[in-house]
């Protein structure tokens, strides 16, 4: 199926491109950028402008729960979130049950995403077999059966002698490796950012340098391994400064972190609110403006939601007992723009840390509209005004700090390989 | 005289100077009833309180039972020492199985902080008293304790309390430094660094001092916080022999403070820890006093989250 998207402003920082264009789509892929392209007989076409056309979103952190977990999300209804909010690929992490560490299951979700999903989907695959944090999972195996990094996220891999040694491993198979950063012996009981708010609400502080220490720890490691290390979910002053210097040193370290942490801060968890627990948890003002700038300076590459559906059941609790973790796919892309409105990034800037950067950390050969690429396209209504509700999200889970929030801006259109998946 | 127009007492954070003065004077003409021979009143006739305690308690939810008791109202307690996860119920559920018998007042001590503005949410028309939840609150401790400072002075503005312990984990902290600063007093905090939330000085009208001698020098009230081994993990403190070296209180630090200061602690007391028998049983000790100031405290909150009016 042909497509023309027509009249959009097109911004591609591959090719440094920006400016009122059209874009033909053949056969799933981009054939030509040019003024005043015409639609070849039987070919759709969408009318852009007033709009941006660029490479589809990538979001290289999320859960999809699938296998498993199928009560808070699977792989239809994430990529459905994914495409409404504007995403054509996203990497999912192998926290599911069973673990994504072998074959069976990297190709049982590529094959389901293929045939049924929304959005190209990536698995990531663990580190350690069953994220038991003790041996290697097979990861020559995971990277041909189509993972695209390896990670332990949701918790650290604790032994630096077992991270040395999986980076250079990971290292000599070709697949990256990503950290979620967290010294567990400083979290202890913690349920949110130690700081005022929790003394004043009384709950259990978790401390900004047990993600620093662990961070600091791991770009050590890849440092003294000559290995490239990714670090997700960056949430802190401290953990920005440690990447921002090590990447002046030459160290292979990348980093992403999520919109909720430029957003928000801590004072969102007052009132008790289980929608704003996460992990990192969310911090205060100066680690904001931190990341924000960490954003603006380059030190941050990606921004990812770290999407974690979880049931009613799971949020609807006290707040110690509630689950860590809010979706994020639907509401990223209008408090992601709002950067470009704040004088924080350029609309550039903002594609590649939601497109270009993705696809180069992982080698996802996306994240571009050249001429021959894959036509994932996303078409960016920016002044569109919504209010995020419960029952309007795809994803099966509601657990968002977000819900009520009047935001700017949303996905107006999303193509994957040239197949319209999303309309607004 | 102004009204108490709150359906829950969950924080002392949550209640003007005003509201805690209608409950402390309240509190007083309570006092009368619990000095008579027949020590009952009509009040609450037909209420029902559901004492609902998930942490051992045996001061708090007694003090809580007479209360209901002497005002007439039907006390039914529930002490189970797991929580609701582990339990099979959900907090929830058990909120949603006990509306459905009609309680007039849920008195709840929780381990989890704010725990009790989530029953709440699950009970419309039910009143809920909060009986300690976790490391934030225990408004009827804090209540009591201004009550017997009160006593003591004939007022609480302008005096110098110090608080001495493990403050990051005391709910009773919190609650006497919130209603004590509203009523202007001046709170002087000590405590191993390790014991001091961040941040600490911001919670009210408060000083945090370097050593507890700092504290105490001058002060008319010195409150002493229990140590919690069990909120605490093990690494805060060395051991209990060196925390009552540099923490505890006996008849030698405590002429720093004032020659008329009170002395006194949320009980229960590790003899020889934070305070000396000395002290406990001394003269300037007021804690059996505290505990004589809860049921009046209680019965106060009881009537007024009920709605009563003073005359």
């Amino acid at each position: 199926m042909n497509l023309l998207i027509k009249g959009g402003r097109v911004i591609d920082p591959s090719q440094k491109l920006d400016g009122t264009l059209d874009v033909l789509v053949e056969n799933g892929v981009v054939k030509e950028i040019g003024k005043g392209l015409v639609a070849p007989a039987g070919a759709e076409t969408i009318d852009a402008s007033g709009k941006y056309v660029v490479p589809g979103l990538i979001d290289m952190h999320v859960h999809l729960r699938d296998p498993g977990l199928e009560y808070k999300e699977d792989i239809i209804s994430g990529t459905r979130a994914a495409a409404a909010g504007g995403f054509t690929s996203v990497c999912c992490m192998p926290n599911t049950k069973p673990t994504i560490d072998n074959k069976a299951i990297a190709s049982y979700i590529i094959n389901k995403a293929k045939a049924e999903g929304f959005a190209n989907v990536f698995p990531v695959g663990s580190i350690t077999y069953g994220l038991n944090g003790d041996r290697m999972s097979e990861m020559g195996e995971l990277k041909e059966a189509g993972c695209v990094a390896v990670s332990d996220d949701g918790k650290p891999v604790n032994n630096p002698e077992l991270m040395r040694r999986a980076l250079e491993y990971a290292r000599g198979m070709g697949i990256l490796v990503i950290t979620h950063a967290e010294e567990l012996s400083l979290v202890g009981e913690g349920v949110m950012n130690e700081g005022f708010t929790s003394t004043e609400i009384g709950l259990k502080g978790i401390p900004r340098i047990a993600e620093d220490i662990a961070t600091a720890r791991d770009v050590m490691l890849a440092e003294y391994t000559k290995s490239p290390i990714h670090i997700a979910h960056v949430s802190t002053d401290g953990s920005v400064r440690i990447i921002r210097e090590a990447k002046a040193r030459g160290v292979m370290v990348t980093c992403e972190t999520a919109p909720h942490y430029f957003t928000l801060t801590d004072d969102a968890v007052r009132g008790y609110n289980t929608n704003a627990k996460m992990n990192p948890p969310l911090r205060e003002a100066t680690d904001v403006a931190a990341i924000k700038a960490g954003l603006k300076d380059g030190t941050i590459d990606a921004i990812a939601t770290d999407h974690a559906p979880h049931h009613l059941d799971e949020k609807d609790v006290e707040f110690d007992v509630a689950m860590n973790g809010i979706i994020g796919l639907e509401t990223s892309l209008p408090l992601s723009l709002k950067l470009v409105d704040d004088g924080v990034l350029t609309l550039g800037q903002l594609i590649e840390k939601m497109s270009c950067n993705p696809s180069n950390i992982l080698g996802l050969s996306r994240g571009t509209l050249k001429a021959g690429a894959v036509a994932d396209i996303t078409v960016i209504d920016p002044v569109v005004r919504w209010t995020v509700e419960a029952d309007k999200l795809a994803s099966k889970s509601k657990n968002s700090p977000f819900l009520g929030w009047n935001v700017t801006g949303a996905a107006a259109c999303t193509v994957l390989a040239g197949r319209v998946v999303h309309k607004l | 005289m102004a009204e108490f127009k709150h359906k829950d007492i969950i924080a002392l954070r949550d209640l003007t100077k005003e509201e805690m003065e209608l409950l402390l004077s309240t509190a007083e003409s309570m006092r009368e009833i619990n000095s008579r021979d027949i020590k009952k009143v009509p009040t609450l006739r037909g209420k029902t309180i559901i004492n609902l305690f998930y942490e051992a308690s045996t001061r708090t939810r007694t003090s809580f039972e007479i209360a209901g008791k002497r005002l007439s109202a039907d006390t039914v307690n529930i002490t189970t020492s797991s929580s609701s996860t582990t339990k099979g119920e959900t907090l929830a559920d058990t909120a949603l199985n006990l509306l459905a018998m009609k309680p007039d007042i849920i008195v709840m001590r929780h381990s989890v902080s704010g725990s009790h503005y989530f029953l709440s949410s699950k009970m419309p028309g039910c009143s809920i008293i909060n009986a300690g939840d976790g490391t934030h609150e225990h408004p009827s401790q804090g209540l009591l304790d201004m009550l017997t400072i009160k006593d003591r002075f004939g007022r609480l503005d302008g005096l110098k309390v110090a608080i001495v312990g493990d403050i990051t984990h005391s709910r009773v902290a919190r609650s006497n430094i919130q209603g004590l600063t509203k009523m202007g007093s001046s709170l002087f905090l000590a405590g191993p660094p390790t014991m001091m939330p961040p941040g600490a000085e911001r919670l009210g009208n408060v000083t945090v001092c370097g050593s507890m001698q700092e504290a105490i020098q001058d002060a008319d009230v010195v409150m002493m916080l229990r140590i919690q081994q069990e909120r605490q993990g093990k690494t805060l403190m060395p051991n209990a022999r060196e925390y009552s070296r540099y923490f505890g209180l006996n008849p030698q630090n405590l002429k720093l403070a004032k020659p008329d200061a009170m002395v006194m602690h949320p009980g229960p007391i590790n003899r020889g820890v934070e305070m000396s028998s000395y002290v406990v049983d001394g003269g300037q000790s007021h804690i059996l006093k505290q505990v004589e100031n809860g049921v009046a405290v209680r019965m106060a909150m009881l009537y007024h989250v009920c709605g009563g009016e003073l005359e």
